[in-house]
């Protein structure tokens, strides 16, 4: 069959500054350089280009650029270049459309329609070089009331087990399998150094990572993979995995050429086969099948660990945090439409769920109305790019922020969107030993805990610009939030008054 | 253009603030607080005043004394007829008040002193205070014109728009006797007057002057109003009484640890502290995490059983107190304490984050001999019967 | 003394080591004028191997270095001091014994012999390796010796 498909894009590459060293060729997974000495010439497979930017970065000269595929499409709004390559795509394989990492549709960033307050006379902004700027979260499920001996100053009250974050960040899953372990340790060996924690994903625990169990929360999704006593044990916290936002409603599936030997002892599951994660969990058919898992993993953790629920950003997510709550979830986790994952339908991940902002706002305020926000923590995922998104999502009401994207983007990763390939340059989204030593983790780890702590620094001023010292402050403080270029409905549903109100 | 109230817009506002106690129970007419007040003139701009005064009315020391405002009569008409169906109203009058010049359209001034309808609060199932806190919320909210300017038992707040000794001029304050006097006077920098958004703000015996402006106001506003506090005024001083109100009278703390709660110990300090002291702060600041105050305040919480005032964690307002046997005075300012007690001693100002307590002497010697104890929470609030349940599961199975 | 170390478990087969190396060693100091336009000689350091299993080699300054045993013209020497192995090129005449001699292969001869000097500014004397501060994947460490 005669291929349709054009290229996505081109290279070009400066023939003045390229020095022939094959750096270019050495680096790329996809083939797309070919550096022939004896021609004295370099050639480009443009077809084959993912635009990673490995071969951009690694240019000892910077001779290379990666540029649109310059074709132009018919005019058309409707049957653009995208719309007809899909088809032709999928005329060719039959297949359905694979993409990795969140929605990229130009639908409303809402982050961006939000602008922060700070303090003007009336009341002082505080310096935080000068005064303590508390960023330390606690997670976990409370009583609303607390009965403790004042005179004795002790606490009566059986306290629930808490995760304490000494930043409000943390790693949000991504499984070994469909990262790699240098990837997954570096992350382990961040959480531990930063005082917050890493995420398993639904592919077991490492046994070279059981050391960082302290900073660990280990994931139970629907195919159960490397689930057992001793894992459920091994972290500090327990996340259940319903949806993801990327792809609401839809399971997952790791091809098994990404299976190998320490991804199969790892996931409990024989070398080389596909690991399918359900649509649903089988014994999840409602609410109160949640409330028996969550009440059985609190069992085999003797109520020692807190339990997350993580649910996808849908469109009555609100009613649904609010029955994950009342089902015993101790922390719930709200994954907007923008978080990322290594592969999704490109129909769904495009399609499905809603933004984060939209939900994480519905979620605080149905859990206000009805009494009980107090009593669980509410974790924002999906997305979070910078310090100034973790503030508005603390001021809209979450207690801390998931971070991966922007974790793994520290790394290395340039959101080429290929994680599904398998052939990361990376080193990240990969299972082959050739890429995967890329990424060496010590590297990789202090890289992400620059970023955090900056981010920390940044929340730390901001904070301090609005008159706030401790994070406390500004959970749910929409005051310091206005909307700008936004609906009425849209400032409604935010909880927030637009700019210059 | 009209200028929105406090309630339909948030209003920042400086202040000056003063209090007067006597821990005997002696009782003081209002001469001494309205020189105090007073003198610090400058720190208000004319736009309110007020003063909230304790052991006023011994007769009817039993019954909730409300303090009304009412723009209109038809408003008055409205709330009576409300308050009729729900208390039994053993006296009612216009409370007296003299002509001052600057004083312009003063609304209509009404007291009332009255018990829960027997019937009604039986049917509700809640205690009177609850009871009573419910119809004061409704009024507020829902009958417009009608403001209860105060609803809790022998004390009582005179309040409006003008400067404090314009207000204490109107209101007549050299004709009540009270153990406990506050006072507040207001620089609020946009407001259109109106009498209901002048302070001391109350809640049933709760009263509270406040000079400051809170930067954790909404994350304070959103967790009460979990809890069914209205913050309908939007103000400071409204969401700082409801938390109070909140932890002493419905979670059973004492007004110091409540304090305490508001002013919590940094983090650095608490992983200073022993491990049985540590757990106990970290469970207080978990729990209360959203009853954190931050940005600069300074306030005198007036109770039944005394006084209390606080400061931000950082110490940003000023507060001083001082002493002269029994009597206790705190001030903004130490000249407004020592224009009404030239030979006050111990002058010192208010730590931050330190809970500055003064009680009744009865009340003192009562606790002393009962002790402090285990606090007794009598909570029954939205979603506390389904965390009771998930709690004892989570809790009390544990390892 | 401190040595150049290959991890081969970190070498990604990508070459910046070599590159870095030859634009130390031009007189430009810009890698497109040391390779295009400069006759500088070739980098002293070069990545064996392929993308699964690469390393790379360059001198290692042994104990008792066998170069400098075998050299006719007496221009290989070891700094008694620093202990860097390196060449008089006033002396050497391109012979290519030191070439035969290395038991790594860490010497090759253009006009005289060339290998690593550790960047050092003058003979004998150690600097900062400029492939160390290339590799992008900390496969090469500069730390001190054990072996000696």
């Amino acid at each position: 069959m005669l291929d349709y498909v054009l290229p996505r894009y081109r290279v070009e590459r400066d023939e003045a500054l390229c020095i022939q060293c094959g750096v270019c060729e050495r680096q790329c997974s996809n083939g797309v350089h070919d550096v022939d000495t004896e021609l004295g010439k370099c050639f480009e497979k443009h077809s084959a280009c993912v635009n990673c930017q490995r071969c951009v970065t690694m240019c000892p000269t910077g001779a290379l650029t990666i540029t649109r595929w310059p074709q132009v499409d018919n005019g058309t709004n409707n049957w653009n270049l995208e719309a007809q390559q899909e088809i032709a795509k999928q005329s060719q394989t039959g297949s359905v459309r694979l993409g990795s990492m969140g929605n990229p549709k130009p639908y409303p960033i809402y982050w961006d329609r939000l602008l922060l307050n700070a303090s003007q006379v009336t009341n002082p902004s505080i310096d935080p070089l000068r005064e303590p700027m508390e960023t330390r979260v606690f997670l976990g499920s409370r009583p609303t009331v607390i009965k403790v001996n004042e005179t004795t100053k002790t606490v009566e009250t059986k306290m629930p087990p808490q995760l304490k974050l000494d930043v409000p960040v943390m790693f949000s899953a991504m499984s070994f399998g469909s990262i790699s372990l240098n990837a997954q340790k570096a992350l382990a060996i961040a959480a531990r150094e930063l005082g917050t924690y890493f995420n398993t994903g639904e592919g077991g625990l490492h046994r070279d990572l059981e050391q960082f169990g302290a900073n660990c929360i280990t994931q139970v999704a629907s195919g159960r993979f490397g689930v057992d006593p001793h894992y459920l044990n091994a972290g500090s916290c327990i996340e259940i995995k319903i949806g993801q936002g990327a792809k609401p409603g839809i399971g997952g599936h790791l091809p098994g050429s990404k299976i190998n030997a320490e991804v199969s002892r790892t996931r409990m599951i024989p070398e080389g086969t596909d690991a399918i994660s359900p649509a649903p969990h089988h014994d999840i058919y409602s609410i109160e099948d949640l409330r028996q898992l969550i009440f059985s993993l609190k069992e085999a953790t003797r109520y020692s660990k807190p339990i997350a629920v993580k649910i996808a950003a849908v469109h009555n997510v609100a009613a649904i945090a609010s029955g994950c709550a009342r089902a015993g979830a101790d922390i719930i986790v709200v994954d907007g439409f923008r978080g990322g994952t290594g592969a999704a339908p490109i129909r769904t991940r495009d399609n499905v769920g809603i933004p984060l902002e939209l939900a994480l706002a519905a979620i605080d305020q149905r859990l206000r109305d009805e009494g009980i926000r107090s009593t669980v923590s509410v974790v924002a995922a999906g997305s979070v790019r910078h310090a100034a998104d973790v503030v508005k999502a603390i001021a809209l009401g979450a207690d801390a922020t998931y971070i991966a994207s922007a974790a793994i983007i520290a790394f290395g990763c340039h959101q080429c969107q290929s994680c599904s390939s398998g052939t990361c340059n990376w080193g990240i989204a990969t299972q082959r030993p050739d890429l995967t030593k890329r990424l060496n983790p010590e590297i990789a780890a202090e890289r992400v805990i620059n970023l955090v702590r900056a981010w920390n620094h940044e929340i730390q001023e901001i904070m301090g610009g609005m008159g706030i010292n401790s994070i406390d402050s500004l959970r749910g403080n929409r005051l310091m939030l206005r909307g700008i270029g936004l609906s009425e409905k849209e400032l409604q549903i935010l909880g927030v008054q637009h700019a210059g109100e | 253009m009209t200028l929105l109230r406090e309630g339909e817009v948030r209003i920042p506002a400086g202040c000056a603030i003063s209090g007067i106690m006597d821990r005997s129970g002696g009782r003081h007419d209002g001469t001494d607080v309205l020189k105090s007040i007073s003198l610090m003139h400058d720190r208000g701009n004319g736009l309110g005043g007020g003063f909230a005064a304790y052991g006023i009315y011994p007769d009817y020391k039993d019954l909730f004394a409300f303090h009304m405002l009412y723009e209109t009569k038809d408003a008055r008409l409205m709330a009576e007829a409300y308050l009729d169906e729900w208390f039994l109203i053993e006296k009612q009058e216009k409370i007296p008040t003299d002509y001052v010049r600057t004083i312009q359209n003063p609304p209509h001034i009404w007291r009332y002193f009255m018990v829960p309808h027997p019937i009604k609060l039986a049917e509700s199932e809640l205690d009177e205070a609850e009871y009573t806190m419910q119809r004061v919320f409704h009024i507020n909210s829902h009958i417009d014109g009608a403001f209860v300017a105060s609803s809790g038992k022998n004390m009582g707040a005179f309040k409006g728009v003008g400067y404090p000794e314009e207000i204490g001029e109107f209101y007549r304050i050299q004709d009540y006797k009270a153990w406990l006097w506050t006072a507040h006077n207001r620089f609020p920098t946009n407001t259109p007057g109106w009498w209901g958004g002048a302070h001391p703000f109350t809640l049933l015996n709760w009263s509270i002057v406040h000079n400051g402006e809170i930067s954790s106001y909404d994350a304070n506003r959103r967790y009460v109003e979990q809890f069914g506090y209205n913050c309908d005024l939007q103000t400071d001083t409204e969401v700082i009484t409801y938390l109070f109100d909140l932890l002493i009278r419905r979670h059973g703390l004492s007004a110091e640890t409540a304090a305490h709660i508001m002013t919590a110990p940094s983090w650095e300090e608490i992983d200073r502290m022993e491990p049985g002291l540590a757990a106990y702060e970290s469970a207080l600041r978990t729990v209360y995490s959203s009853a954190l105050i931050n940005g600069p305040f300074s306030v005198i919480l007036g109770s039944e059983e005394g006084l209390l005032a606080l400061n931000d964690r950082l110490k940003l307002r000023a507060l001083m107190v001082a002493e002269k046997g029994d009597m206790v005075y705190l001030a903004s300012e130490q000249a407004a304490i020592e224009v009404i007690c030239p030979d006050a001693e111990n002058m010192r100002s208010v730590e931050g984050g330190v809970p500055f307590v003064v009680e009744l002497n009865e009340v003192a010697e009562r606790k002393r001999r009962e002790g402090v104890g285990t606090n007794v929470p009598v909570v029954e609030v939205p979603g506390a019967a389904i965390t009771e349940v998930a709690a004892t599961r989570t809790y009390q199975r544990g390892v | 003394m401190k040595k150049i170390y290959s991890i081969p478990e970190l070498c990604i087969n990508c070459g910046r080591c070599e590159v870095a190396c030859k634009t130390a060693h031009s007189k430009s100091k810009n890698p497109v004028k040391a390779y295009k336009y400069e006759s500088c000689p070739a980098p002293r350091i070069r990545v064996e191997g392929t993308n699964d299993f690469s390393f790379a080699s360059n001198c290692r300054h042994c104990a008792k270095p066998l170069c400098v045993e075998a050299c006719i013209a007496g221009a290989m020497q070891k700094d008694p001091e620093t202990g860097v192995v390196f060449v008089d090129e006033r002396r050497c005449v391109g012979c290519g014994t030191c070439v035969v001699t290395c038991p790594f292969g860490a010497v090759h001869v253009e006009q005289t012999a060339i290998k690593c000097d550790l960047c050092g500014s003058c003979q004998g004397q150690p600097g900062n390796p400029s492939c160390v501060a290339a590799c992008p994947n900390r496969a090469l460490v500069y730390v001190e010796s054990e072996d000696e």
